[in-house]
């Protein structure tokens, strides 16, 4: 018995049947709420230290109520799709350029892999000072957390591109506008839309300190704000609706990826 | 005079850490029209290089190559090209790959999609014009390639090792295939090989090449009658000229080694 499923389930990369796969899901699942349960109720870590699951969905049930919940989600909302949807429309164009013309990469990528190396937290001083303490310095937040890692994912993307694709292209009647307007551009496609969809996912991670500085609004101040009166169950309930969105938007991208791309293999 | 010449070819370049590297050293070959013209050689003998010449994808440091008697200085249609990676495009479907260099060209939507379907048909593959290529074997791919190539009417096709990348099934089934279109359309071809079979079944001149710098050794007329099958391969004639390639090439190997 055991030695069978040594036998079966140890091997590299080969497949398992997708019952046993959703059953070894739902069992980690169900055993990190047992261990949550078996913690908060069982009294063994302090009720302000860890709240029980009932607490944090009643905090959430209280704050759908009052409407809250509501605000600040739109709020976090409104700042990652602007920085997000700023940062793209630049590093992708510039990306591909980078990627795929050496004069941009001489321009750009030395700037580029300086500034992606800089904690954003230590530029938020100086973001209040150019942009003030308004949503503007929460979108810049997320604008160069997330504008630089595209914009060299992007450009190694472009570069990716083989060049056998373009060498044909050429032998096929096509200029270098052609090559690149209507071979290099399409070729990146599927491999933008990964980076956009995994930098998406990053964004998220950028929102509390987005939110760090003068916020009125938003899940990032909802947390820091309950932190200060310690009450636990709000900051689980902010933490789990960004881990929520932070899916959602995931797997909008599988989607929008599949309906746009349907002639890209998958990753 | 050939419909293709080159002309003293020579191929030099720097690695970014290293001395100078001459990959091709004074090649010189002609290719007549309508000829099915081989180039065989050991892996790194710089035949690839010498393809992307022709193609105008590289320049020569030194030499000059004539299409036609025009010096070539850029890639054009007139030189249609397979490559042994699959380049298909993938967001376009096999009808639209083919179409897509006569559409640059300018011709007519019915027109085009007219002649789409007939090399489609010539490679078999009939029922596909949907398809995208992720959805195809890599012996279906590289017959769009080459249908792709052909649609496109140039003056010569460069192949550089096009069936390479394929099991030897399937290669076989691919050279019979190349073997029956070309009987009918006697296109001008520059074949790129490492296989001495490939190039003795499908060429009527077979040019050996040396590597390390590549140099053109000899160049060996095959003159086993066409139509030609992959039944050739075990006729007496064809060892003959196979022992004869072999030792030219073991006797290169012998050199490079001493």
């Amino acid at each position: 018995m055991i030695a069978s499923f040594l036998e079966a389930y140890t091997a590299p990369r080969r497949e398992i049947p997708r019952r046993v796969y959703l059953t070894v899901s739902a069992l980690v699942g169900l055993g990190g709420l047992l261990a949550w349960c078996a913690l908060s109720y069982g009294g063994l870590v302090r009720s302000d230290f860890l709240p029980t699951p009932v607490a944090v969905l009643q905090a959430g049930i209280d704050m759908a109520r009052d409407g809250s919940l509501l605000v600040n989600t739109t709020a976090s909302v409104t700042e990652i799709m602007s920085g997000f949807i700023i940062a793209s429309l630049i590093s992708v164009p510039l990306g591909i350029l980078m990627g795929s013309f050496k004069i941009v990469e001489a321009a750009v990528e030395p700037v580029t892999n300086f500034v992606r190396y800089l904690p954003v937290s230590a530029l938020i001083p100086l973001l209040i000072l150019w942009v003030g303490i308004g949503i503007e310095e929460k979108i810049a937040v997320i604008f160069i957390g997330t504008f630089f890692q595209q914009l060299i994912l992007i450009a190694d993307v472009s570069r990716g591109v083989s060049q056998d694709l373009l060498d044909v292209s050429y032998t096929l009647g096509a200029d270098r506008r052609t090559v690149v307007t209507r071979v290099l551009i399409p070729a990146t496609m599927p491999g933008v839309m990964d980076t956009l969809r995994v930098t998406l996912g990053w964004a998220w991670t950028y929102l509390v300190v987005a939110e760090l500085v003068a916020g009125n609004k938003g899940l990032g101040y909802l947390i820091l704000n309950a932190s200060r009166g310690l009450f636990t169950d709000q900051i689980f309930l902010g933490i789990m609706v960004i881990g929520l969105l932070g899916l959602i938007s995931d797997q909008l991208f599988k989607l929008i990826r599949d309906w746009l791309l349907p002639w890209a293999s998958n990753p | 005079m050939g419909k293709l010449r080159i002309d003293n070819v020579v191929l030099r370049f720097t690695p970014r850490m290293g001395r100078p590297v001459t990959a091709l050293d004074r090649i010189s070959l002609e290719v007549d029209e309508n000829e099915f013209s081989v180039i065989v050689g050991p892996s790194g003998c710089g035949k690839s290089s010498l393809l992307r010449l022709v193609a105008g994808l590289i320049q020569p440091t030194a030499g000059a190559i004539y299409l036609d008697g025009k010096l070539v200085t850029r890639p054009g249609k007139d030189r249609g090209m397979v490559f042994q990676s699959y380049t298909l495009f993938p967001w376009l479907t096999v009808q639209d790959n083919l179409e897509f260099g006569l559409k640059l060209g300018g011709m007519a939507a019915e027109e085009r999609a007219a002649v789409a379907r007939r090399f489609i048909a010539e490679v078999g593959l009939e029922g596909f014009e949907r398809a995208y290529p992720k959805q195809l074997s890599g012996g279906m791919m590289q017959r769009v390639a080459l249908a792709r190539a052909l649609a496109n009417d140039p003056d010569i096709l460069l192949m550089d090792e096009p069936f390479g990348a394929l099991d030897s099934q399937t290669r076989s089934l691919m050279q019979e295939l190349l073997l029956k279109i070309w009987e009918h359309s006697h296109k001008t071809v520059l074949f790129i090989t490492h296989d001495i079979d490939e190039a003795i079944l499908l060429g009527d001149r077979v040019h050996v090449m040396t590597a390390r710098p590549g140099r053109i050794k000899a160049e060996v007329a095959i003159d086993i009658p066409r139509p030609r099958s992959v039944g050739v391969l075990t006729a007496d004639e064809f060892i003959v000229i196979k022992r004869r390639i072999m030792a030219l090439i073991h006797e290169e190997a012998v050199r490079a080694m001493s």
